[in-house]
């Protein structure tokens, strides 16, 4: 009834060609920015910011990075974490050697680092695919770890093996180290996701998103008209690699304020990974809803239980919500493999016959 | 796909509404971050009821501390230092007095918010070395010890075995070690003890995700042949390493561990043959103590423990009450400072600066000989107080040295430039605005 195209004409091709074709879509974004940015900040508590939305938006962002990969490329990919990892450690040197340069700009320049790293463990992927390329990712996953634990000279010779974020200003307000204000770093870890997410949306929707498509459907189709595979294959691991190394960055900037290498082990590209598969493979909304489920769902376990009131201990909610969370992962696939994504857009298909569906 | 499943989807991502939990009165908060479930779950246990345990039976007996009740709540971290941090952030708002954040990682994550947030934190014995310095580190306790003086106690021992610290000379000493920042932290101290008493240190690293498959590790070591080992071990990879050593005939009373490497569950699973291990340890086992007894018989034997009851004294547990005891001790000692009874963190932070517990103290709460006195000061956040070697007999763990002082002399130049090093790494380090109390 309130959601349909009726009356909504299309008299340009850049209009019919749009993202978000329909005049109600652009509004619920707006709304949804207008959430983001205004009202989260106005009515969160330090705890919804610092413990839910800053991690929700960094996984979201390094979901994004995977599934322009994994979603839009069709590259399976168990590397994650370790890319993650190059985007933490190059900007964690970065500030190091340039203390004065501003570190939003310094946390966006660390993904070229990871993209170099990323498009370098991208060789492989022109002579394997699926399985093998994801078996060739992990041997990443395991190298990348390695330095992060052998090679003392990218967390400076901490004795302690790990690196500790230092407090950086941004126009006098301080954005990273403990004096920052869970706030700041929401609004500059949300103005850089939306962005990048912005960014991601033209990329997949215009030629080179085409191209990756393509390969992803089938390669040789792909390359019989005329994709060149190498280059594309390169690049989406480049792009992809990007995200996820200013996710990384992000992560330990502006979430964790510190971190040692464990953080980016094979298990951080497997927690990806699910968010990716349960969000929705290709699809940027997707990655959204994947985040949210597969990190705020634990939390918000966690947190209603009590208080509900039910008289549980913390360990036995601990383990409810594995099986909980396990379960709902599980009845999601079924009911909708192709994710939540999917489920959203089944949801908006129906609203726009409601009430009188057909 | 129907309707139904689509509104049941909807259901459970709106549900996803944080409520704050409102704080109530008159009460003291202490969080508990406690790690019952994942990898580490054995010694999590053990030790997040010791904790609790004591911290209820003050309740229980007297009625919390001081005439105010503790509030007492377990937050759960499976030894994960994202839920860690989740933790540190959920309990943050309800005015905890103290964080014990148990894992290493945790406690790396929250150093620098604890001075913001006027939190202080309880790292007993494990986390950061160089946050010993009050200087530099006003909100961060970590007695009784530092990891550093573990090591060079180890070292002490040893040339006590060989005939004195000159003996060492041309001597192999291997060092097992969990790969991480935990696991690596005794390495400088032991260099520079291998300098100057000249002997030679051998390092094993075990990557943690190699914990249970150490035999190309312990090939090296058979090779090597190192007079002596030390492990700073954690989880599986204690009993693991005990395994491999018997396989490779290596002399258990010549392998010692450090005090996280010496629970019953780390010398237990390795079966017979382990007879003989060596382990650190600053708390006495057992429930010979009256401390121990008036647990079991106002928590234990009430149904409040969950924790099992032929369990209650092992090594963990006990450290968990130590724990605890330190806490209780701060509060109290907080209490008189202050001259409030309901304490927030800051008077907690001047409760811990000052804190001192004497022989005589411990034998009152009923603890003689439980732990090393221990004496916290302004400049001094550890007390680098004394530990002793217990040895595994198969069944259980029997004291088998004195209480044994670290080289304090070579751990605290360590410190102060661990200390100088982190804050310099940090540009914008706060400097210490806390005034230092008299001790009382």
């Amino acid at each position: 009834m309130l959601y349909r195209e009726a009356g909504q004409y299309k008299t340009n091709y850049a209009t019919d060609v749009a993202v978000f074709p329909l005049r109600e879509d652009r509004i619920g974004l707006a709304v949804i920015l207008l959430i983001g940015f205004v009202v989260l900040p106005l009515t969160a508590n330090e705890f919804m910011l610092q413990a839910v939305l800053i991690p929700f938006l960094v996984f979201a962002l390094a979901a994004i990075g995977l599934n322009i990969l994994t979603g839009y490329t069709g590259l399976v990919s168990l590397g994650t974490g370790a890319f993650m990892g190059v985007g933490a450690y190059a900007c964690y040197k970065l500030t190091t050697f340039f203390p004065q340069v501003n570190i939003i700009v310094l946390a966006i320049a660390s993904g070229l680092f990871s993209a170099a790293v990323g498009a370098l463990f991208g060789l492989p992927s022109l002579r394997i695919k699926g399985f093998y390329l994801a078996v060739a990712t992990l041997a990443a996953q395991f190298f990348l770890s390695w330095c992060f634990i052998r090679v003392p000279w990218l967390y400076n010779y901490n004795v302690s093996g790990a690196i500790e974020v230092p407090s950086r200003y941004v126009f006098g307000v301080p954005v990273t180290g403990a004096t920052a204000t869970p706030l700041t770093r929401y609004l500059v870890v949300l103005s850089i996701v939306v962005l990048m997410t912005w960014v991601a949306s033209n990329l997949v929707h215009g030629r080179i998103g085409r191209m990756w498509m393509a390969v992803r459907d089938m390669d040789l189709a792909a390359e019989l008209i005329g994709i060149r595979l190498l280059p594309t294959k390169l690049l989406a691991f480049a792009v992809s690699s990007f995200y996820c190394g200013v996710a990384g960055a992000l992560l330990v900037f502006f979430w964790y304020g510190g971190a040692e290498s464990a953080v980016f082990d094979v298990n951080q590209s497997f927690f990806i990974l699910f968010m990716v598969i349960v969000g929705g493979l290709g699809s940027l909304t997707g990655s959204f809803f994947g985040a949210a489920l597969i990190f705020i769902l634990p939390i918000a376990l966690r947190v209603l239980s009590p208080a509900v009131g039910l008289p549980l201990h913390p360990s036995t909610v601990e383990q409810l919500q594995f099986m909980i969370v396990g379960a709902l992962i599980i009845f999601f696939l079924i009911v909708e493999p192709n994710g939540l994504a999917r489920l959203w857009q089944i949801g908006k298909q129906k609203l726009r016959v409601w009430p009188f569906p057909y | 796909m129907k309707l139904k499943h689509l509104l049941l989807g909807t259901a459970t991502l709106t549900s996803m509404v944080v409520t704050a939990i409102p704080a109530s009165a008159a009460e003291i908060y202490i969080p508990l971050l406690t790690y019952r479930t994942g990898a580490f779950a054995v010694s999590g246990a053990a030790i997040g009821s010791g904790m609790a345990d004591y911290l209820n039976m003050l309740n229980e007996r007297d009625g919390g501390i001081g005439g105010v009740k503790l509030n007492v709540e377990e937050c759960e971290t499976g030894y994960d230092t994202k839920k860690g941090v989740e933790c540190y952030e959920q309990v943050k708002s309800k005015n905890p007095i103290v964080v014990n954040p148990y894992s290493t990682g945790i406690t790396l994550q929250i150093i620098p918010k604890a001075a913001v947030d006027k939190i202080p934190i309880l790292s007993m014995a494990y986390g950061l070395s160089a946050s010993a310095d009050g200087q530099n580190f006003p909100w961060i306790f970590n007695p009784p010890a530092t990891y550093w003086d573990g090591a060079s106690m180890f070292v002490k021992y040893i040339g006590g075995k060989e005939g004195g610290l000159d003996k060492l000379k041309g001597k192999k000493i291997g060092l097992v070690y969990l790969d991480a920042p935990y696991g690596k932290e005794p390495i400088p101290l032991l260099e520079a003890l291998a300098k100057d008493y000249g002997f030679e240190l051998k390092l094993y690293p075990v990557p943690a995700s190699e914990a249970q498959n150490q035999s190309s590790l312990w090939l090296n070591v058979r090779r090597d042949r190192p007079d002596w080992i030390y492990m700073q071990g954690f989880g599986a990879m204690n009993p693991t390493a005990i395994k491999e050593a018997i396989k490779i005939n290596y002399p258990m009373d010549h392998f010692v561990g450090n005090w996280w490497s010496g629970g019953d569950d780390d010398a237990r699973p390795a079966g017979p043959q382990a007879k003989g291990y060596l382990s650190f340890t600053f708390n006495q086992t057992g429930t010979n103590f009256p401390i121990i007894k008036e647990i079991e018989k106002h928590v234990v034997e009430k149904g409040k423990s969950l924790f099992p009851k032929e369990k209650i004294g092992e090594t963990f547990y006990n450290r968990g009450v130590l724990n605890s005891i330190i806490i209780a001790e701060a509060i109290r000692n907080a209490q008189k400072i202050s001259g409030k009874k309901e304490i927030d963190g800051s008077d907690l932070r001047r409760g811990l600066e000052t804190l001192e517990i004497s022989a005589a103290r411990l034998k009152e709460i009923g603890a003689e000989g439980f732990a090393s006195p221990m004496k916290v000061t302004c400049e001094d956040h550890n007390g680098h107080n004394g530990a002793f070697v217990t040895q595994w007999d198969g069944t259980k763990w029997n004291k088998v040295s004195d209480w044994i002082s670290p080289i304090k002399e070579k751990v605290n130049p360590l410190i102060e430039q661990a200390s100088k090093d982190y804050v310099s790494a940090n540009a914008g380090w706060p400097k210490r605005s806390e005034p230092c109390d008299k001790s009382s």
